[in-house]
């Protein structure tokens, strides 16, 4: 394999970029074990740090699922019903509504964050509750979902399916409950994966909207990165890619699997 | 119930939900944008105080250089990984396309773990070595970021390309760099250039690598959250988030165009 000298170097190229990406997770899961980082692995490996770190930001852990839940939740009734919308009716407004909703995508969290600010932050009840970051973990997420599922209706002749039903006597509701939903199942699902996962690991939005009561997970790493020791910014972080590492393989998954029904 | 209002009832909660949180919002903070004492001119005051303005060309800067030494690294990995197959390809590419979840805060912890003043190069580095919060602890971070991004469209535009091209290229005795420079990179050409896009936008925006990183660099994204909390000057906040939004959203606007990806994940 390795015959020519190009090979080589692309190899090396290749590993050294794996090395630049892996070996920082591994240290940062090595610190989160490590007695004391500083003396080295010597000092022990020990799993104290990790029982700290649930004793003091279980709260945000918890926080982080039930945001991560309640998004999906929101996401999905929003954003199912209006892919269909979009995929019924594919033309230039279609587009354009498209475009508009995935702005969250293109522009920066902290804009965003500080548009939802300057307009309901003085709405002081709202401000305060976790339904606030809710609102910008939507506004995130929702393009996701939306494109997820439209892309698998869009790749299948809707229009005919619907006709035939329609035929039979299938009412409007029946339809979409009936059709559409079984057929965008893959959609669904890839798109439901990549909306937990990113809510999850949300920070630009979150954390000017967070409040010192709702800390997300994102938000308490932050906060554990300045304030902490080592070792438990480091088992935090641990606690972390333990979470989020099967959600990204499960995202990555069914989104491959997604792409093959759209081709 | 008729067809035509049943679809336009299932796009009542999307437009609802995008008017009052999103519309509303961005304009309001456009409005926010003009209402300091020098009104709409805050625009021109970032090019002409020299703090903003160093800030925005030291975004710039950063970013470009993200942006090229992503797109160097990823093209020749991403170009190996699709050509070549062999045992633990799957590990490396599992390895490289793990950041994308990854917050930006996290990033730029992991390049504490790696340049900080308890960290690896500093260990086993004769010497003091640090340069986590320097503008190349800043880089590297960007740069963790961005490498899985552009990876992926490379890797998604190399399996499209013909390779008939490149073996009728060699069989009239092209030598493998010419094959590379004439057939391989203007081929690869459009989604390099989306990729690119994509980089830089991504670099631009970064929020979270930034908080962990640049606590003495100037980069937009911090410049505008401390205009924001310590300052409160909202105006310029708000006048640099939509020229920051307008810039970020163009280039996505152009890679979307050039090979139809968008690989958003994360946000830095």
């Amino acid at each position: 394999m390795l015959k020519s000298k190009t090979k080589i170097l692309q190899l090396f190229v290749t590993l050294t970029a794996c090395a630049f990406l892996f070996v920082p997770m591994i240290l940062s899961l090595l610190a989160g074990v490590t007695s004391n980082y500083f003396k080295g692995v010597s000092s022990g490996l020990t799993l104290k740090w990790v029982f700290k770190v649930w004793e003091l930001y279980a709260d945000s852990i918890f926080l982080s699922m039930g945001l991560a839940f309640a998004c999906l939740i929101v996401t999905l009734i929003i954003g199912l019903p209006a892919a269909y919308g979009l995929a019924r009716h594919p033309g230039w407004l279609s587009r354009l509504l498209e475009e508009f909703i995935s702005l969250p995508l293109a522009i920066p969290g902290l804009a965003i964050a500080l548009a939802l600010l300057q307009l309901y932050g003085s709405l002081k009840g709202f401000r305060i509750s976790w339904t606030f970051i809710l609102v910008g973990h939507v506004l995130y997420t929702l393009p996701f979902m939306v494109r997820s599922i439209l892309a698998v209706l869009a790749s299948m002749d809707l229009k005919t399916l619907e006709e035939g039903a329609a035929s039979l006597g299938a009412s409007s509701w029946q339809r979409f409950r009936d059709i559409v939903v079984p057929n965008a199942m893959p959609g669904i699902l890839a798109g439901a994966l990549t909306v937990v996962t990113l809510s999850i690991g949300e920070f630009n939005i979150t954390w000017m909207l967070h409040t010192p009561y709702l800390k997300t997970l994102p938000v308490g790493l932050a906060d554990s990165y300045a304030s902490m020791r080592l070792e438990i910014a480091s088992a935090y972080t641990l606690v972390f890619f333990i979470l989020i590492v099967p959600l990204l393989m499960a995202m990555q998954w069914a989104s491959a699997r997604a792409q093959r029904i759209t081709l | 119930m008729t067809n035509r209002s049943f679809v336009l009832l299932c796009l009542t909660p999307l437009l609802i939900f995008s008017i009052v949180f999103l519309a509303l919002p961005l304009m309001r903070l456009f409005l926010a944008s003009g209402e300091s004492e020098i009104g709409w001119s805050i625009y021109l005051e970032i090019l002409r105080k020299p703090r903003y303005l160093n800030t925005l060309v030291l975004t710039v800067l950063v970013s470009l250089a993200t942006t090229f030494a992503a797109l160097a690294v990823s093209t020749i990995a991403g170009m190996f990984l699709s050509r070549n197959q062999f045992k633990g390809r799957g590990i490396l590419l599992s390895i490289m396309t793990l950041p994308l979840a990854f917050p930006g805060v996290v990033i730029g912890f992991l390049i504490i773990l790696l340049g900080g003043r308890q960290g690896l190069i500093n260990q086993i580095t004769p010497g003091h070595v640090v340069f986590a919060y320097s503008v190349i602890g800043l880089f590297l971070g960007y740069l963790y970021f961005s490498i899985p991004r552009v990876l992926l469209t490379v890797m998604a535009a190399a399996e499209k390309l013909d390779t008939s091209l490149e073996e009728a290229a060699r069989t009239m005795g092209a030598s493998p760099f010419r094959v590379v420079v004439d057939v391989i990179l203007p081929g690869l050409m459009p989604s390099l250039i989306a990729a690119g896009a994509i980089a830089f936008a991504t670099a631009m925006g970064a929020f979270g690598t930034a908080f962990t990183l640049a606590t003495n660099i100037d980069v937009i994204p911090m410049v505008i959250y401390t205009e924001f909390t310590l300052s409160a000057n909202i105006a310029m906040a708000a006048a640099l988030s939509i020229v920051l939004g307008i810039v970020t959203w163009a280039l996505l606007l152009i890679a979307r165009s050039l090979s139809g990806t968008t690989v958003a994940v994360g946000g830095g």
